[in-house]
């Protein structure tokens, strides 16, 4: 989400051209796990966890952290399973109006969130804007007893005063360059003015 | 009222306002049907409102008569956390003789986003268009365009039927005087559908030759090829103007009875855009089916008009910017894979 964020911004379009590769998919898969145990150890189990992914760029890192969740647990070959939501935050942008901004993608909660402990799941974590749109639209949908933060790459830049619980990789970027995750990988690069 | 004598014929700037279901494009069109979807989901939620057009003004400015359009478009607005003022005309100074340029100049004055028109003259709302710095939504004028009700009804029919590419649509009834007519015919014909008017030769308009669909008088004919049969009301003061016999004439050869509706086929829908004359264009029983989509309509209304609102005030695409941002979207990154 946050790259899709910087996509949008000033100068807009444009081609990403990668510089260097900082992860690979056995690297991304490895941090999923480490992720995954820290979750587990931080909330003694997966009892009343709810994961939420944020569209476009979480949602896929969160079923793989539910995967992973659920193969360490022992869960794969049970009826219990994680729950995995997803969430587009666009409609609570604080930036609305100022630049484009659409929701494209479904958000769907299937629990009730009352009571509950919500990881939300990003790829990339820049300036904590859509973590702040993320938090305000989960109060929406009820109020967690707690609410953690998993992301692939934190970048730095803060904007705000949000902290990230679990981290695949910290990362030192300037502010104008890009970050892309994906299952396969992260790279990192510029945006080359098209 | 001044509405032509210094008007001027500057065109409007359409991509700003929502006048017409012609000025949308097929693109537009599934863009903002795709956008419904997410407010339909907003509105499902424990707390159906989303803080997307806080700070917004939104003004309804109804000349005429309507109490489920503006309650629609009052709780879309809401719903995105607008402010919204309601002006009803008959506790207004338009009773005082307040021309419509004047009363839009003094509601512009107070900061407003939006306006949200309803006229009982044609082109009212494209005229307040070229008045003021707001958005104007058309919320139905004179018998000329209600593009939200044919947005909404092509959302209903589209959640049932998938594509509406090649479906068969008849719009029955008084399709002269009404403006849902027109522009459900432009919609449906945009999305691909065929459309067949039925009525009776004096409630049909005469330039329906000019437009790409087919006309009959005999509704038992089209029943059973219909995925949508979309009934117009009936309205009463035709009779008194003779164009046609009597109510009783019309149910006969023109009602959709509990007789005719089991000619249709099992998925084919029955809408109606309200209020429904029961008994007259539409039997009752016909109206309980569940394959009467009427109050789905309705629901969807409210989806609709926030995706309308939302795409006017909230995308950022229509702000008056010095450089305006052409191209946006994401997809124009094209690095590989780079779509996280």
């Amino acid at each position: 989400m946050a790259e899709r964020e910087r996509r949008m911004t000033r100068p807009y379009g444009g081609v990403f051209v990668p510089r260097s590769r900082v992860m690979d998919g056995d690297d991304i898969h490895r941090a999923l796990r480490r992720m995954a145990h820290e979750v587990i150890e931080r909330n003694h189990g997966l009892d009343d966890l709810v994961i939420v992914g944020l569209q476009t760029g979480g949602v896929q890192l969160a079923h793989a952290l539910a995967a992973a969740l659920e193969e360490i647990e022992g869960l794969e070959d049970t009826d219990e399973s994680v729950s995995v939501g997803m969430l587009d935050v666009a409609l609570y942008r604080d930036d609305i109006g100022i630049r484009p901004v659409l929701p494209e993608e479904v958000t769907e909660i299937p629990v009730d969130l009352d009571g509950r402990t919500v990881v939300l799941v990003d790829d990339v974590l820049f300036t904590g804007r859509t973590i702040r749109a993320a938090l305000d639209a989960l109060v929406d949908f009820g109020r967690p007893r707690a609410v953690q933060l998993a992301v692939m790459v934190d970048r730095g830049h803060r904007e705000l005063p949000i902290r990230p619980d679990y981290v695949g990789k910290n990362l030192p970027t300037r502010r104008d360059e890009l970050v892309d995750v994906t299952m396969s990988g992260v790279e990192l690069g510029e945006l080359q003015k098209s | 009222m001044t509405l032509t004598s210094e008007a001027g014929t500057a065109a409007v700037d359409t991509s700003r306002h929502l006048l017409a279901v012609s000025d949308l494009d097929r693109s537009q069109i599934d863009e903002l049907l795709d956008l419904t979807d997410t407010f339909v989901e907003v509105g499902q939620r424990n707390i159906p409102k989303v803080p997307a057009l806080r700070g917004r003004t939104v003004v309804s400015l109804f000349f005429e008569d309507s109490t489920r359009t503006r309650l629609s478009f009052d709780t879309a607005a809401k719903r995105l956390s607008a402010d919204t003022m309601s002006f009803a005309v008959s506790a207004s100074s338009v009773n005082k003789g307040e021309s419509v340029r004047d009363t839009i100049e003094t509601i512009e004055a107070m900061g407003i986003d939006a306006v949200i028109v309803r006229h009982r003259s044609s082109g009212v709302p494209a005229q307040i268009a070229r008045w003021t710095n707001a958005a104007v939504v058309n919320a139905g004028d004179g018998w000329h365009q209600h593009p939200t009700q044919a947005l909404l009804d092509a959302y209903t029919a589209r959640s049932h039927l998938g594509d509406l590419e090649g479906r068969h649509v008849a719009i029955v009834g008084d399709v002269k005087h009404s403006r849902v007519a027109r522009s459900n015919i432009e919609m449906f014909v945009a999305l691909g559908a065929r459309v067949t008017l039925v009525a009776p030769p004096t409630l049909l308009p005469p330039e329906t030759g000019a437009w790409p669909i087919e006309v009959t008088h005999d509704i038992d004919h089209v029943l059973p090829s219909l995925d949508v049969c979309y009934l117009l009301r009936m309205q009463r003061e035709r009779m008194d103007e003779a164009l046609v016999p009597s109510i009783r004439e019309y149910v006969a050869r023109y009602g959709l009875t509990a007789r005719r509706a089991e000619k249709l086929q099992d998925h084919a829908l029955i809408m109606h855009p309200g209020p429904m004359n029961r008994g007259v264009e539409i039997a009752s029983e016909v109206a309980d089916r569940p394959t009467a989509v009427i109050t789905e309509q309705v629901a969807n209304g409210v989806a609709v008009r926030m995706a309308v609102l939302f795409l006017l005030l909230g995308s950022g695409r229509h702000r008056a910017d010095p450089e305006p941002a052409t191209d946006h979207e994401p997809e124009s990154v094209t690095a590989p894979e780079a779509a996280t």
